[in-house]
């Protein structure tokens, strides 16, 4: 397995506050993967836009306003339309544990809560890629 | 504070030598970096030779007197407590205006409005990128309509509000001076505080909508516009808070905020207005993260710099000019989402040493805002915490407790060194405006933010019940959930408001509004009108979109 994993990290909805967005952008290019960050306000559509253009094996999404049940739905709808269905999505962000339930049950399995080290995204997203990357 | 001299040992270096090393050879000190959590290096001892080049008269002086080192106020907290403001907004006005009438029921002191994000971008809410935000993160304000219902039976003559509202910081005035207008208030005496400050948007927080030119020259026509109207209405809160919470050091937040400060001056000096008219009315806003003493000499140091600046820079006279008046809120950034109720006693150290630093307003974060808007309890705790301190720690009985400390006193000036020196690298930039167009403080900050990271990673930094201390199987706890009801109901309101106001009148005062923005005509006058005719916040902000264009930030990672 040669090809580096490639990550796109996305800032859906209106708000600004990115710095979550960009440490872990940083951490995971320090990791060794390949890292594109699309900056502030997109849409669902420019996302899977950005993930489809750049062959991205994860989309990692950073939410603090509280929008992620609307945004989150759509990318998960938009990447099945595109046949991305096996593109891996984590959520970092303010997230209430109850949503956290909602967004497994539409295959997002990462989401990750302030203070989660940087250490165990990286792990979660060696571990859980595989498959595509092993398709590939 | 000069020391004696042993031939050419210094005292401190004698003690080192003599009782000290000795010391460090039977029980070495522990291994762990000391540094402040900016990661500046600390010494463990200061004595007279640490402040050696400190003047008392020169570089302190007593309070309310020049350069107000020690505080603006002869007599500091005994004479006026800080106002006790507490930033709140959520869902629906009318859910928001029950929120403030508890808070001044329960001893609060003052308002500060927190704005949903499409407010904050200038969007309403039926617009397609409001899906799923409206009253999300604040209070969904469309109209003057949404307005009136915000501050129904809560009369503006007699309290003071701050309004967390940057681009579209004239809309949102106008429309809280039109309320006042209505309760008969006069505007003469009306005081309060809009944020209005755009160049930190750009550095930090990221909710711009016009490019920086247009944007300054939106913040000297407010500038004038309440010279004139408005005389005791603070036109900028000058915020150093979010260029912290995104990353920056104690230092950087200390030097850019100041060095944005300059810039407004200098704005509004070259757009004609005399210095004494409109810098009396700047006032600031400043985080207090959790080390305590950096923070304190942070707030010691910004009154000097600002005071010296103004007055040699730009050659104020009138002493109002000259004292900086600053709001402080504690580090939201520091907040947990593990074991919550730690967050209770970060926020009561982070809010004594904004007290300690001579703060004139406070908000003290709540124990769940790690993981919601914080529910009522939460809120009443926050403000209880600034109520003991204010009541039963006995630090509001003297003034400036920790002045001539060695370590205060250095750690002071080294922060005025520091600063000094950003202004230096912004200045031959060519200013604050150009700094940020080439990506220079936005670079800073991802920097430290990512420093920091790095350093709880490798456990330099340990933070209770996330790096150490962890707890297992925590308890869930109680958070205000804010469901899309909100959005529904200021949606229909919108649409009935746009069914029964004159539409006519909305047109025109648009117009008018695009062409004092296409001239050099300020832009408040038109504006204030298209708020009485009822217009949207998405109508004015689209309007000045028209003439001014959007900006698009190239992100720095």
């Amino acid at each position: 397995m040669s090809r580096k994993i490639r990550v796109v990290i996305a800032k859906p909805g209106l708000d600004g506050h990115d710095r979550g967005a960009k440490v872990i952008a940083r951490a995971l290019r320090d990791a060794g993967m390949e890292v594109i960050y699309t900056g502030l306000r997109q849409t669902p559509e420019q996302i899977v836009g950005a993930a489809l253009q750049e062959d991205a094996d994860v989309i990692g999404l950073s939410i603090l306003s509280g929008a992620h049940n609307h945004i989150c739905p759509r990318v998960m709808e938009l990447l099945k339309e595109k046949g991305l269905e096996d593109v891996l999505v984590v959520i970092g962000g303010i997230i209430p544990d109850v949503d956290i339930e909602k967004l497994r049950k539409i295959g997002i399995n990462g989401g990750f809560l302030p203070g989660t080290p940087m250490q165990d995204i990286i792990d979660f997203i060696t571990r859980n890629v595989r498959t595509r990357l092993e398709r590939v | 504070m000069k020391s004696v001299l042993n031939g050419t040992e210094t005292d401190k270096q004698r003690w080192e030598r003599e009782v000290l090393e000795p010391t460090l050879k039977k029980s070495p000190e522990r291994a762990v970096p000391f540094t402040t959590i900016s990661g500046r290096p600390i010494e463990r001892l200061y004595t007279p030779d640490d402040v050696r080049d400190v003047e008392y008269g020169r570089d302190l002086n007593n309070p309310g007197e020049f350069p107000y080192t020690r505080g603006i106020h002869p007599t500091g907290y005994r004479g006026k407590l800080w106002t006790m403001r507490q930033f709140a907004g959520f869902g629906t006005p009318e859910e928001t205006n029950g929120r403030y009438k508890q808070l001044l029921q329960a001893g609060g002191t003052g308002l500060s409005v927190a704005f949903d994000l499409p407010t904050l971008m200038g969007r309403d809410p039926d617009h397609e990128l409001s899906l799923g935000e409206v009253g999300k993160c604040g209070v969904s304000i469309a109209s003057l309509a949404d307005m009136e219902t915000l501050f129904d039976g809560i009369a503006l003559a007699d309290i003071t509000t701050s309004m967390t509202i940057n681009s579209p910081a004239p809309m949102l005035y106008a429309m809280y001076l039109v309320v006042a207008e209505k309760q008969g208030a006069d505007w003469k005496t009306l005081s309060g505080t809009i944020q209005n400050d755009i160049l930190k948007e750009f550095i930090a927080q990221k909710e711009y909508i016009f490019p920086p030119r247009p944007s300054m020259r939106l913040i000297t026509d407010v500038f004038s516009f309440s010279a004139r109207e408005v005389p005791r209405w603070n036109t900028i809160s000058v915020s150093g808070y979010h260029i912290r919470e995104a990353g920056a050091t104690s230092l950087q937040e200390l030097a850019f905020t100041l060095r944005d400060g300059i810039e407004y001056v200098q704005y509004g000096i070259d757009a004609g207005l005399p210095v004494d008219e409109f810098v009396p009315r700047i006032s600031f806003f400043f985080n207090a993260h959790s080390d305590f003493f950096e923070e304190i000499a942070k707030y010691r140091a910004a009154r000097k710099i600002w005071a010296k600046v103004m007055q040699d820079r730009f050659g104020a006279r009138d002493e109002r000019s000259l004292k900086l008046r600053f709001h402080t809120q504690t580090a939201g950034v520091s907040l947990t989402a593990q074991q919550p109720y730690n967050n209770v006693v970060r926020t009561a150290l982070q809010a004594l040493a904004g007290v300690l630093g001579g703060t004139n307003s406070l908000h003290t974060n709540s124990l769940d805002e790690a993981l919601a808007l914080p529910t009522a309890a939460a809120a009443t705790l926050a403000l209880r915490t600034q109520q003991v301190i204010a009541f039963e720690s006995g630090v509001t009985n003297v003034v400036d407790p920790l002045g001539g400390s060695y370590f205060v006193e250095r750690l002071t000036r080294d922060m005025e060194d520091g600063a000094y020196q950003y202004f230096d690298t912004i200045d031959r930039m060519g200013g604050m405006v150009e700094a940020i167009e080439r990506g220079y403080p936005q670079r800073e900050i991802a920097e430290s933010s990512y420093q920091f990271q790095q350093s709880v990673e490798r456990k330099e930094k340990i933070i209770v019940g996330v790096n150490g201390y962890v707890a297992e199987d925590e308890p869930p706890m109680a958070i205000l959930y804010i469901d899309e009801a909100a959005a529904e109901r200021q949606i229909a309101k919108l649409e009935a408001l746009k069914a029964r106001r004159d539409n006519g009148h909305v047109q025109r005062a648009l117009d008018a509004m695009k062409k004092a923005a296409a001239s050099t005509e300020n832009v408040m006058p038109p504006l204030i009108d298209a708020v009485r005719a009822y217009a949207t916040v998405g109508e004015m902000c689209d309007a000045l979109r028209e003439v001014w264009g959007e900006y698009e930030e190239v992100p720095i990672i």
